[in-house]
Formats: C-alpha cells, structure tokens, sequence
C-alpha cells in the first residue's frame, strides 16, 4: 500500500482538567475504511474533531500527504480535502436535492454580466452523483424532506465526494437508521472506499464497522487499544476491546455475542 | 447489501395535483383566479373593471405588494419584520422633516431618508442575529420606537402631526418623479383617443383621459417583484435565502454567511417600506404621523396567501404578489360592489386561516412528516 494520506501522531487533547484524548496515532491509506471504534465518551468525538480542525490538539502532530498540517479552523481542513458528514447533516428537508447538494457551493454562470445559479448544471450533475451513489431520484427537484434517513446520508456523501474529498470522515453515519437504510449507507461506503478515497467510519456498532472495514482502531478512555487488520480479529475481539474488557462477559450469554 | 433497483415500490405514484399543490403559488393562482370570478361575475357593471377602477385597484395591490417582495425575502430567511408599518410612517415623516422643514433639496432628502431607514433595518437584523433573539420581539420594539419617533419629531419641531407642502417642495426636483410620477402619458392619451379608455366629456380637462398615466408606484412594484423573483429563484444568493431561513445550523455547517444574509434581508424590508413611504408621501403631498398603521400584518398575511411558510425557508416572490393583488382586489372590490367595509377585516381573518392551513399541510407533502 502507498503512503498513509493522513497520520494523526500522538494526539493529545486537553479541555481544562479533563485529558479527552491522551496520545492516540491512527493513519488512514487511501481507498480504505479505517473504523473507529469506541464507546461512548471513549474520545471519538473529539478524535475526528481534532482531525477535521475544530480543535487544535494540545500535543501531536496531524501530517496530510507528507506534510505537517495545522489548521487554523474547519474550512482549511475542507479546503485541504478533509470533509466530515455530521450525525447531524446539512441538510435542509424544504429545499431540494440538486438545491442541498450546492448549498454554499452554487455553480454559477454570467448573463449579461451577472452572474446566476446555473440550475441545469447543478441538476445535471446532483441526478448523475446520485446515480452513482445508488440513488434513483425522481427528479433534481424533489426536496430532501422526502428522502430517507439512508439516503439524506447518501446525498451528504456524494456531495462530499464530488466537492473533492480526500478524506470522508462519517460520524456514525447508521446510528439511527433501519436495517435497510444502514445497509444502503454501508454500499455508499463501499463505493466511496472504492474511488480511492480515505473512509475514517465512526461508529460503535462492531456489525457495521466490519461489514465495510478495511481497519479497525478501537478507542477507550481516550487512549488507542491497538488497530487490527480485517480478518485479524473477531467481532468478540472489537466487543472487548471497546468495553475495556469488563461486564460485558457477564452479558455475553444473553445478548448472543454481539451488541 | 443493497440492491439497487429503479423504483422503489413502495413510494406511490404522485398524482400531478399533488405536485402541483406543493408549488408554493399554487394558493395565490386560485385565489387570484377565483376573486376575480367573483367580482366579474358580481360587480361588473359597478366600474371596478373600467380604466378607472382598474387602476384604482392595481395602485391599492401595488402598494401591498411593495412591502410583501421584502416581507416574503425575510420570511422565506426566516425571520419577521414588525417593524414595517410603523418604518413607512417614519420614513414619509423624514422626507417632509428634512424636505419641507429644513428645506433641503428633495433628492438629498430621499437618499438620506433611505440611508436612515436601511441602516435601521439593518440595525433590526444585526440585533436579532448577535443576541439570537426571536425577530418578533425585536421588531416588536422598533414597531413602538419608530412609531414613537414618528409623532415625537412633528409635534417637537412643528406642533403638529401632519406635514405638507411636500408636493410643492418637490416641483422640479430630478429625484421625486421616480416616485410620485407617472409615465405612459402618451400610450393613454393615444388609447383615450381611440375610445378604448374613458376620457374627460367636459371641463378644462376635455378630451383628455381620465386615466392619464402609470404611477411609479405600480412600476416600483413590478420591478421589485422582478427583482426579488429573480434573486430568490435564479441566485447563489437566493439559494442562501433558502438555506438560512430552512435550516440556519445545517446553512453554517455548509459555509453559507447565515448572519449576512438576514441582516441583508431586514435591510431591504427596511428599503421596501422606505419606497412606499417616499411613493406615498409624494403622492398625498403630506406626510402624517399615523401613515402605515397594520402595514406590516398586511404585508405578512399577502406573503402568506401567498404560500410562503412562517417558519421559514419556502415560499415565493410571485406568490407574495398575487397575495397582495389578491388583497387589494377584495379591498377596492368591494366597495365597487356596495359591502359594507367592515366585511373586509372578517374576509381578512378568514382568509388568513385558510392559508395557513394550506400551508402547513403542503409543508407536511414536502417534507414528508405525519
């Protein structure tokens, strides 16, 4: 494989008293999954926080293609090709897809000087992303608030993708879908994976994240607990791993394996 | 994993009603269409629909749908503006302060009236957006200062409520044709001639016609009307509109200037209500401390018939417009058609439900919630 595209080293994160992340070194290839795992509190949050440049790490150092990066705010971090779908999308349900997919981005064009959202363009391009992704729309102007949960995600995806994402950060993109829906969001992740674009998936179910995973790093109490190759560990193993070994093995009878 | 099939089996087939019910015109177009049935078919013979009539009406329908192309714009943003009626009666009190009692050139006094006046619109959207407070509040507030002001200054400076003499002030200036003139003359001295409109039979004005011109007004609305169309449809800016008005969290997270963008929108409100002003007081040749009471639930109810949601995020200029002409055809229409006035306040009531109901059940169509 060739050079990691991003190497977060040693990240240390501090608010206050409180160490949130304390010495966590992940590095993602391009064109794979890397799935971050934990449970709640482990650090995820500020982890991919970090790494989209809404926080500044209190030690470490992040590297982006071979260089030392240090963002001043988010949009470098876009601009650099690090974008981050949010649990809570940007997404708005009254405004049509091809509307949503430009949000911020309009593709314009000059009539007598000024300049206009070129409307064919930006249908042209949302119907064939869509497209790509999977997605049937029955037209650039159907509106957002008609889609499924799956497929706002899907759109929050591919407007990523197309706006030239080198790393796609997903903050537990499935957590609050149906089997279906989540099914649908693992394709999309498969398909991104598969255009040579970094997949940092955050999630804390071990069904999903090795479904689609390519690697698996696990967070806990904001330290790093390893990262294993697919096929190297069980999904017992990754269940372990983020319950920090404890309880779970009362429960294990119970709940048939897997949470 | 997912198979992709073509359609999905579940989502029903939308019938074109259905589609054409979440146009957000869709309200305005049939009640446009059906007022004007009704006034047809029952006060036809009244002169509502004669060169005189229908120009009485078109200046009532401009006037409202002047303040509703920058109602709409804010509402669509998401935001109110309380403040219009009482902006148009300052704004009319500062052409005649500055214009008659200083006696200042005409076009100084309508460019500072209108740097005043946007500068406090702007000032209205700057305050809702650092202390995120409801814009029905902060309005609220401006509604009671401005209005305050507006009777304040007069009686202050000339012991009374009402200033005239505007009239005269203007004569000869280059600015105040823009807004109290007419324009077309000759089109209607040409249609007079031909018989086609209504002409003088006797007195010194003989053989002239009795409508002799487009008021700038009714030409200050379809130019705003084009112009807030335009930018909300055709726009990247419009698109903001939209954004920031559906979603002002979700429009930050994707780089749209939120804040920009609503101060920009309570601004122009601000210079909507400054064109009526200025139209108006040109055309009474007064300006009076009591100018634009209600306006600005006038202009809210025209954007409403007109589809535009109250929270925010959808409606339409062009349907805000036919609100407005829809509003000043039942006003004007029936006092052609000999109804008690009164009556206009229950059609109001009426008609205000009506279009809120509609409203939230296409919001429910488009956004697919139960």
């Amino acid at each position: 494989m060739s050079d990691p595209i991003i190497q977060m080293k040693n990240i240390e994160k501090h608010f206050g008293s409180v160490i949130a992340l304390a010495g966590v070194s992940v590095d993602v290839f391009p064109g794979e999954c890397h799935c971050l795992l934990g449970d709640n509190g482990a650090g995820k949050s500020t982890f991919i926080k970090t790494m989209s440049g809404v926080h500044k790490p209190t030690h470490g150092e992040i590297i982006f293609e071979g260089r030392p990066l240090d963002f001043a705010d988010p949009r470098d971090a876009i601009a650099a090709g690090i974008a981050t779908v949010h649990q809570h999308l940007a997404m708005i349900p009254l405004m049509s897809v091809s509307r949503n997919f430009f949000m911020g981005n309009e593709p314009l064009k000059k009539v007598a000087g000024l300049s206009f959202f070129d409307h064919d363009y930006a249908n042209r391009v949302t119907m064939e992303e869509m497209r790509k992704m999977g997605i049937n729309l029955r037209g650039p102007d159907q509106a957002v608030g008609t889609l499924s949960g799956g497929e706002r995600q899907t759109v929050a995806i591919a407007r990523a993708v197309h706006f030239g994402a080198k790393v796609l950060i997903l903050d537990e993109p499935t957590s609050a879908l149906g089997v279906r829906q989540t099914s649908n969001v693992l394709a999309t992740i498969d398909k991104v994976r598969k255009q040579g674009i970094a997949v940092v998936f955050i999630t804390h179910n071990v069904r999903h994240a090795m479904a689609v995973g390519d690697r698996f790093t696990v967070l806990n109490r904001g330290q790093t607990l390893g990262t294993a190759v697919r096929g190297d560990i069980t999904p017992e193993e990754l269940q372990d791993m983020m319950a920090g070994g404890q309880e779970m093995a009362t429960l294990e009878g119970s709940l048939g394996g897997t949470v | 994993m997912a198979e992709s099939t073509d359609t999905d089996e579940r989502i029903k087939e939308v019938s074109p009603f259905r589609q054409a019910l979440i146009r957000p015109e869709l309200g305005g177009i049939v009640g446009t269409v059906a007022v004007f049935t009704l006034f047809a078919l029952f006060a036809f013979d009244s002169g509502m629909f004669n060169s005189q009539g229908v120009l009485n009406w078109t200046i009532v329908s401009a006037q409202f749908m002047i303040i509703a192309v920058g109602a709409c714009l804010l509402m669509i943003s998401g935001e109110f503006d309380l403040s219009v009626g009482s902006m148009i009666g300052f704004a009319g009190m500062m052409i005649a302060v500055f214009g008659v009692v200083l006696a200042w050139p005409m076009w100084i006094a309508i460019i500072i009236t209108f740097v005043i006046c946007c500068a406090l619109g702007a000032l209205n959207g700057f305050i809702v957006v650092r202390t995120g407070l409801p814009s029905f509040i902060v309005t609220l507030a401006f509604l009671f200062i401005l209005r305050g002001f507006t009777i304040y200054i007069p009686q202050t400076i000339e012991r009374k409520t009402i200033i005239g003499g505007i009239r005269d002030a203007a004569e000869g200036d280059w600015l105040a044709p823009v807004f109290g003139g007419k324009i077309g003359q000759p089109l209607f001295q040409w249609l007079g001639d031909m018989g086609i409109i209504g002409v003088f039979e006797r007195g010194t004005r003989a053989g002239q016609p009795v409508v002799d011109g487009i008021p700038m007004l009714i030409v200050w609305a379809l130019v705003l009307i084009i112009f807030g169309h335009v930018l909300l449809t055709r726009t990247r800016f419009g698109n903001w509109i939209f954004a920031s008005g559906g979603d002002a969290e979700a429009a930050r997270n994707s780089g749209v200037p939120v804040n920009k963008v609503k101060i920009l929108m309570f601004t122009f409100t601000a210079f909507c209500a400054t064109v009526f002003a200025v139209c108006q007081v040109m055309e009474f040749g007064s300006a009076g401390a009591d100018r634009g009471l209600l306006k600005e639930f006038e202009a809210i109810i025209a954007v409403v018939i007109g589809g535009a949601l109250l929270t925010g995020g959808y409606g339409s200029v062009i349907g805000a417009a036919l609100g407005a002409l829809i509003f000043g055809v039942v006003q004007q229409g029936l006092f052609f058609a000999g109804v008690e006035s009164s009556l206009f306040r229950v059609f109001l009531g009426v008609i205000l439900l009506f279009a809120v109901i509609l409203n939230t059940y296409i919001r429910r169509i488009i956004t697919g919630e139960r």
